[in-house]
This record gives structure tokens, sequence and C-alpha cells, in this order.
């Protein structure tokens, strides 16, 4: 079994069958709040692999109920006003990292510079989890089933490291390297989100399928492209949870280029995109079954990008 | 592990307090401050029984810990109601319109449904419905819930809910 999709389930469904008593109090731990970026990473430095940053929470607690996140130490990053907030920088959109889904949803720079992060933000969880939830948090923690991971490697992100010895900058496409793996280092934290803003009159879509409010996908597919003289002149797609990290599914949107998104190219690359797919079978449906919702989630979302784009 | 000293504000009243650090939220007000009425439901941020809000937030209590709302502004169920015990326009509606039957939901309900008429006075029913979504009830099928909070909308704009044709 696949460790996200354990982990998935342990955290979403366990209280059913498991002593509830026993499982929703966590661990005891030490609370930190440092008001700086800088006073963070030191405290984390220092406290070494027992320590954790908390962001807004809602992986981590319910991690921490069940005991399967431990920490003696927890960072809580709530209290650092460098971490919050959204600005345009150039061509790029620039979110801290403790930006909110609720603000990003608020947001009029996001809606008019990047409106499918706001589309993704929307189907994330409920709306109490999204007052709380971080955009910092979402894409740091290395779980196939966010939904910003896959979007933000579409997009061509680049993530702002921060540890205590300085700054450095990785590709969200670089980032992932398995499920709860990242390239983020022991002390590092997640500071910043830099995302180039797609070109004007681009289309868009996140279709996603989910069983209910609040579930993570079974599959879900973003799409940006820019369609000049009728022909597809840029495209990038990413997909969610169908594989051990999210996936930049290029091969696919290279085959879109030039095509007016006739049903049989889009066919040809619906089909490269599956393959590169290796979801888990789980209680959202056996792996072949969610394979094929990428490929429907992606023929939707394209053709809604189509239809979006001017 | 040492206990950390919390001091907020809980329906209007200062309160201080010594709490362990993995106390949450919702053990905090209902066993240190004895205001039962945010329920547990699932324990696991699915169901919004616990849910208050947390300046200006609607929060599921069960998924934060007391010592992250240090300095906050929350309010309960408890409350909702004037000092003088007249019911808040929620709670009238939810009285009027049968918003509740068994009532476990009814304290989560209410207080995101405040929240989401202090964004939006004057929701439509589809934006109502999205609008509670993290809040599951067992027994009404929502219909009713929803008229309650439209009943509500349409009082603290001054007019008188209508109820549509069915």
């Amino acid at each position: 079994m696949h460790r996200t999709l354990l982990l998935q389930c342990t955290v979403r469904q366990s209280f059913l069958t498991q002593d509830r008593e026993a499982r929703v109090i966590p661990g005891s731990f030490d609370y930190h709040r440092p008001k700086s970026i800088k006073e963070a990473v030191a405290l984390l430095a220092d406290l070494g692999e027992e320590a954790r940053p908390l962001a807004g929470g809602h992986s981590l607690i319910p991690m921490m109920k069940l005991r399967l996140a431990t920490p003696e130490h927890l960072v809580d990053l709530a209290g650092v006003a460098d971490l919050k907030g959204i600005r345009a920088d150039g061509g790029d959109i620039v979110i801290g990292a403790m930006t909110t889904q609720h603000e990003l949803i608020g947001s009029d720079l996001i809606k008019s510079k990047i409106p499918i992060l706001r589309e993704a933000a929307l189907v994330i969880a409920d709306p109490q989890v999204r007052y709380v939830g971080t955009l910092g948090g979402n894409v740091a923690n290395g779980d196939p089933g966010n939904d910003m991971p896959a979007l933000m490697m579409c997009l061509g992100a680049t993530y702002q490291l921060t540890g205590k010895t300085g700054d450095r900058k990785v590709a969200a496409r670089e980032f992932y390297q398995g499920t709860y793996v990242t390239a983020l280092k022991q002390g590092e934290i997640v500071t910043a989100i830099r995302i180039p803003a797609p070109p004007a009159g681009h289309g868009y879509a996140y279709e996603k399928l989910k069983r209910k409010i609040g579930d993570y996908a079974t599959a879900a597919a973003a799409v940006i492209l820019k369609i000049s003289g009728g022909k597809v002149a840029e495209c990038s797609i990413g997909l969610t949870n169908v594989g051990d990290t999210p996936l930049w599914a290029d091969k696919a949107a290279k085959m879109l280029v030039g095509s007016a998104l006739d049903a049989a190219t889009v066919k040809k690359a619906v089909a490269a995109a599956e393959a590169i797919t290796s979801p888990a079978s789980d209680n959202r449906g056996p792996a072949q079954y969610r394979t094929k919702m990428a490929g429907v989630m992606l023929t939707r979302a394209l053709a809604r990008a189509k239809s979006r784009a001017k | 592990m040492a206990k950390s000293q919390v001091a907020m504000k809980v329906n209007g009243k200062a309160v201080e307090a010594l709490v362990e650090p993995r106390t949450l939220l919702i053990h905090f007000l209902r066993e240190q401050l004895s205001l039962t009425g945010p329920h547990i439901g699932c324990d696991t941020s699915h169901c919004g029984a616990c849910t208050v809000d947390l300046d200006g937030k609607s929060v599921k209590s069960c998924t934060v810990f007391a010592v992250q709302a240090n300095g906050a502004d929350i309010i309960t169920i408890e409350g909702m109601a004037a000092a003088d015990g007249t019911l808040h326009a929620l709670q009238e509606g939810f009285r009027e319109m049968h918003g509740l039957q068994c009532g476990f939901c009814t304290p989560g309900m209410i207080t995101r449904a405040y929240r989401l008429l202090q964004e939006n006075a004057n929701p439509t029913e589809e934006e109502i419905r999205f609008g509670i979504s993290g809040n599951l009830c067992r027994c009404t099928g929502y219909q009713n819930i929803v008229k309650a909070i439209q009943y509500a909308a349409a009082k603290l704009q001054g007019k008188t809910f209508q109820e549509a044709a069915e």
C-alpha cells in the first residue's frame, strides 16, 4: 500500500474503527511562537529533528492526534508577519507561505492575474479549513493528495526555502521527490511562492473529482493554455493524487501545442498523461479507474480552458 | 513539558488560563471554560459541530490548539443571544424554520452561518449551501437549515422572509 494512501486513509477514516479516546489527544510538545523568519529558522535548527513548523495545522494536527506525528516542539509560524501577503513583482505574483486559502480566494490580484489559483483553492477541503489552511503548508507537506502542488508545477512556480544559513530557490517541478519527501532540508521552511503570471487572455481550468466536500481528489487536472490564431501556442498540465508525487505532464502538453485541440490530438495527449500516472487502489477506486478519471478530468479541463481562452 | 499561559476574549469576556500546549481549543472551551455549546462530533475536522468564530474566521476547534488562540477574540453559540436572552436572528430562524431535529450540529451551524452572513449579508441558496458545506447534519437533509439562514438574513436586513413556492 502506498504511504500516502495509507496516511490519507488512516487520518481520514480510522477513527471509525480505533479506540477513540486513545487516539484523539496529541502527544505532549513544547510550543514556540517566533515573530520573525530568522527567529523561526534558528529555533528549527537548534531544536533539531524533533521540531516541526506549524502552519495552518490541518494536516499536522490530525496526524498528531493519531500519534503518526509526535514532535517534541512545534514552531508556530502564525506570528511571523513576513510570511503573509500577496504582491505583484514585475510579471510575477509573490505569495507569502502563511497566506491562507481563504485569503487567496478573496484576493483581487489573484482573481485577475492567476484565476486558476482561486478556482483550485475553492475546491480544497471546506470553508472552515480554508480559513486556516495555508498555501505554504499545502505545497510543503509533500502529500500528492494536496491540490496546490500539481497546480504550482503547472504554473511553473518557484519556492523560496529559508534555513538558518540563508535562502535558496527550488522550482516546484523539482521539489517533489516522493510521498512526503521533498527538497526541503531539516530546519528549512518554505517562506514564499513565486508564480509567473500566465499571459493575458490565457485559458485555464482546475477539474477535481472527489467523493464529497472535504475529500482529497480521486483525480484532478490543472490546465493553463494560450491560444493564438486558433492553435495552442502554450500549454501546461498538472495532475493531482495519481502518483507518489504531484505530476507535471509535459509530454502530453507538448503534443497539444500547435493543434486546434481537435478530438484526435486531445485523445492522444490524454493517453500520454494517463501513461505517467501510478495511482494506488484505494477507497476512491481501483488504480485503473483513477487513471481513467485523471484522463477524464484532463479532457474536461482542456475543454473548459479552451472556452475561456481569448 | 511546560504549560503555557493563554489570554483571550471569549464571548466578550476576557479569560486567562494555564494550558498544556497539546490542549485542543474545543477541550479548553468545554472543560476549562464550561462552554459546552460547541460539540465534539467527529474529532477529525470533518463534521463542523465544534465550529467557533475566531478572529472573524469560522474554525473547527477540534483542530486548533488553545495556545494558537492566544490573544484571539472567540465567539461560541453561548455568545449569540443578547444579554437579556433575546435570541439572535439565526437562533430565531432555526426555531421558526425547524432548522434542527436532534440539535447536535446546531451550535456549529449557527456559528458558521453567523460568519457567512457577516461576509455576505444576502447570500443565494447556492452560496448558503456552499458556505455551510463544512458542517454536517444527519437529521434535517439541510433544507430547513438553509431556510433558517435565509430567514435570519432577511431579518437582519429588516425584511420578512418569504419562502419560495415549492
